[in-house]
């Protein structure tokens, strides 16, 4: 090593055959250090492969979930798929902007938007539902307006086939219901207004798509269940979460017994953004937003709640009003709570307590801002507790803990193995799982990236309730979950969130919500179907 | 002339020996990309914190531009670590390979009030250790080290062999 390459040209030149022969033999040698190195690298990697393979593979076949294949969107059979129906909008605002998106219509401004940021691609691809908006009802002209220039915007998905098709606007949603060219109504109203114009609906004979709530009253809710169980109509609540790729296989981990018996359910809301408090009559940029006594018709919109004067705080940030809502638990809870009856069949609890109160936004509000709430279910041997913050973030998930894992359930799944487990001791033994990180992961969404813009919109994407990716998709859930109704209407059949599911669903909504209001502890009875 | 300077077996030994440790390194970077399905650098360009910041957003929000900067970073990284340590290209590996690691450098640089919601595996201020690899690699580049030990041997014996006979 000594002679650098410098020493063994001379030697060449010198011509002496021995020498030449140990310069070029060494000169080799030095050319082929990489080989050696490289040779080891190989074996590593190849051994670091495979080990990992094995490991990996181990404990996905022990936990059974190797035969996981990503579900396809099943497509409407052509035949049923033939008879347009014709659908009535009621209530025009933000959330039936996303519904009009998903039946395959949208407003020419957000079209322009979305193909300037590239995400108009996904939108065409939805399938043709073969379906048309015929009518729009709300209360604000603008919301009208808008609602009317989508409907009729020949630009959507499947192309301009029914684009002669005359949309109507109605003053009220009666006299929707009254004309027979409508054939299912999307009800998007705020939840004051959700049973009374799902029983109308019901009674008029038409199919009803339902936002949550169901219903803030108890009886109403009787009412609602009565009425849909003697009709005919295919009734679905705006429950989309469970349509996501990610809840199938969470419905999987649960049916394969991976986390032990699960004991508690942990739900949580975590937000910090006056829009997330529901203080939304500013715009981006701080103006009122529009609308006025003249605009809305105020008397319509009050409903059967009490009469007071016309207020743009009360249309627009209605939530923070126990008139037409039941706060954190009917705009948010109800989401946490079908997540889990869905996978879990829980059913009305046997009692619910909550407790809370309005500890940051001290406006005018109704609403806590900070509310807890606990329901057992003794027969189930399990607890679903709801806790809710609007003043911090701070991501809390939403957690079934098993004896033997934890999974935690929104865009992704994470499921990490308890340190104390019975039937995973063996392997947290043999250091083939970790208890302090998640033992397996599930993300649809891998090197994927959606544009999700406003805090709130983050906050949904983050806890599964915007979109999920099928075969490399980005697909809108909201537009499955409508697509799922559709189909049963036209095959006879019954949808995933049918009126059972809002039944037990409102029931334990309104449970907590006289629990925080009358500060007692609420109780289910099973007898005589009534909360006591 | 450059070409006189002799240098001692220990100063040849070390460099070549930090030559194959880099390689290494940078050549597994590059396979275990390869390995984990759906590998993105969306989620190292979404932490970006500093003058890249910008820049790496873009790079997400194109998908043909990510998808793009994930091949060329794997292929880029087993090609800079197979250069270093078969001792081929091994100048234009090493000034690449610096290169690239001065960029992931500058999307995440240690410096105060710059907050990343992933750990580093040790404690750093201003200077990291993807600095002093890229740092390490400057001093590979200015050394001949392809000619001390590396398929470069060969290639220089070659040359000087067709010299010879042109003489």
């Amino acid at each position: 090593m000594e002679r650098g390459e410098l020493k063994s040209t001379d030697s060449v030149n010198t011509g002496k055959l021995n020498n030449s022969k140990k310069v070029k033999r060494r000169a080799l040698l030095k050319a082929l250090i990489g080989i050696p190195v490289l040779g080891a690298f190989a074996f590593e990697l190849s051994e670091k492969f495979t080990y990992d393979k094995e490991k990996k593979s181990r404990i996905i076949n022990e936990l059974g979930l190797n035969s996981y294949k990503a579900p396809e969107i099943i497509k409407s059979s052509s035949g049923a798929k033939s008879d347009l129906l014709r659908i009535g909008i009621i209530g025009y605002g933000s959330r039936a902007v996303s519904h009009a998106n998903a039946l395959g219509f949208m407003h020419p401004d957000h079209v322009e938007e979305r193909t300037k940021s590239n995400r108009i691609n996904d939108w065409l691809a939805q399938e043709d539902l073969n379906v048309a908006i015929t009518g729009i009802c709300d209360v604000f002209d603008l919301h009208a307006e808008n609602g009317l220039a989508t409907a009729r915007n020949s630009f959507r998905v499947g192309g301009a086939t029914s684009s002669n098709i005359p949309v109507k606007r109605y003053r009220t949603y009666q006299e929707m219901l009254e004309n027979k060219d409508i054939d299912a109504v999307m009800i998007a109203t705020p939840d004051h207004h959700h049973a009374q114009i799902s029983i109308a609906a019901a009674l008029a004979g038409k199919h009803v798509y339902c936002e949550k709530s169901p219903a803030i009253l108890e009886d109403q809710l009787y009412k609602l269940y009565d009425t849909i169980k003697n009709s005919k109509i295919v009734y679905q609540l705006g429950h989309q979460i469970p349509q996501s790729v990610i809840f199938q296989q969470a419905k999987d981990i649960i049916k394969k017994d991976i986390l032990g018996k699960v004991t508690l359910i942990e739900t949580t809301t975590n937000r910090n953004t006056a829009d997330g408090a529901w203080i939304r009559h500013l715009d981006n940029k701080g103006n009122p937003k529009p609308g006025d006594e003249k605009s809305i018709d105020w008397e319509q919109w009050l409903g059967n709640t009490p009469k007071v004067p016309f207020s743009i705080d009360r249309y627009y940030n209605w939530t923070k009003f126990f008139a037409y809502d039941i706060g954190l638990i009917g705009q948010l809870f109800t989401h946490e709570f079908d997540a889990v009856n869905q996978l879990l069949r829980i059913g009305v609890p046997k009692s619910v307590v909550s407790s809370g109160g309005i500890y940051y936004w001290k406006d005018n509000r109704e609403m806590a801002d900070l509310l807890h709430c606990v329901f057992e279910y003794p027969d189930r041997d399990l607890t679903l507790l709801y806790s809710a913050t609007l003043a911090n973030s701070r991501s809390r998930g939403r957690i079934f803990m098993g004896h033997d894992a934890s999974m935690e359930l929104g865009s992704t799944i994470n499921i990490t193995v308890d340190g104390d487990s019975t039937r995973y001791k063996k392997y947290i033994e043999a250091g083939l799982v970790d208890a302090s990180v998640p033992m397996v992961s599930f993300n649809p969404n891998t090197g994927k990236v959606d544009a999700v813009s406003s805090a709130t919109e983050k906050y949904y994407a983050a806890r599964g309730l915007t979109t999920t990716n099928i075969n490399g998709v980005q697909v809108d859930i909201t537009y499955l979950h409508i697509k799922e109704w559709i189909d049963c209407i036209r095959n006879g059949k019954i949808p995933s969130a049918n009126i059972e599911r809002a039944f037990e669903e409102g029931v334990a909504c309104i449970m907590a919500h006289r629990s925080y209001v009358e500060k007692r502890c609420m109780e289910w009875d099973p007898v005589k179907r009534r909360i006591v | 002339m450059n070409d006189k300077i002799i240098y001692t077996s220990g100063q040849k030994f070390a460099l070549i020996a930090m030559r194959l440790l880099i390689g290494w390194h940078i050549l597994f970077e590059g396979f275990s990309k390869l390995l984990i399905p759906n590998w993105s650098s969306s989620s190292f360009l979404k932490e970006s914190q500093w003058i890249l910041k910008g820049f790496s957003n873009w790079i997400i929000a194109h998908a043909g531009v990510l998808n793009t900067v994930d091949l060329l970073n794997t292929w880029g990284l087993i090609a800079i670590g197979t250069g270093l340590i078969l001792g081929i290209f091994t100048r234009a590996a090493a000034i690449s390979g610096a290169i690239l690691l001065f960029v992931y450098y500058l999307n995440n640089p240690p410096l105060i009030g710059l907050e990343y919601s992933v750990p580093a595996e040790g404690n750093y201020l201003v200077v990291s250790k993807t600095l002093i690899e890229s740092a390490a690699l400057v001093v590979l580049a200015v050394f001949p080290t392809g000619s001390f030990a590396g398929l470069e041997v060969l290639l220089n014996n070659f040359r000087n062999r067709i010299k010879k006979s042109e003489e």
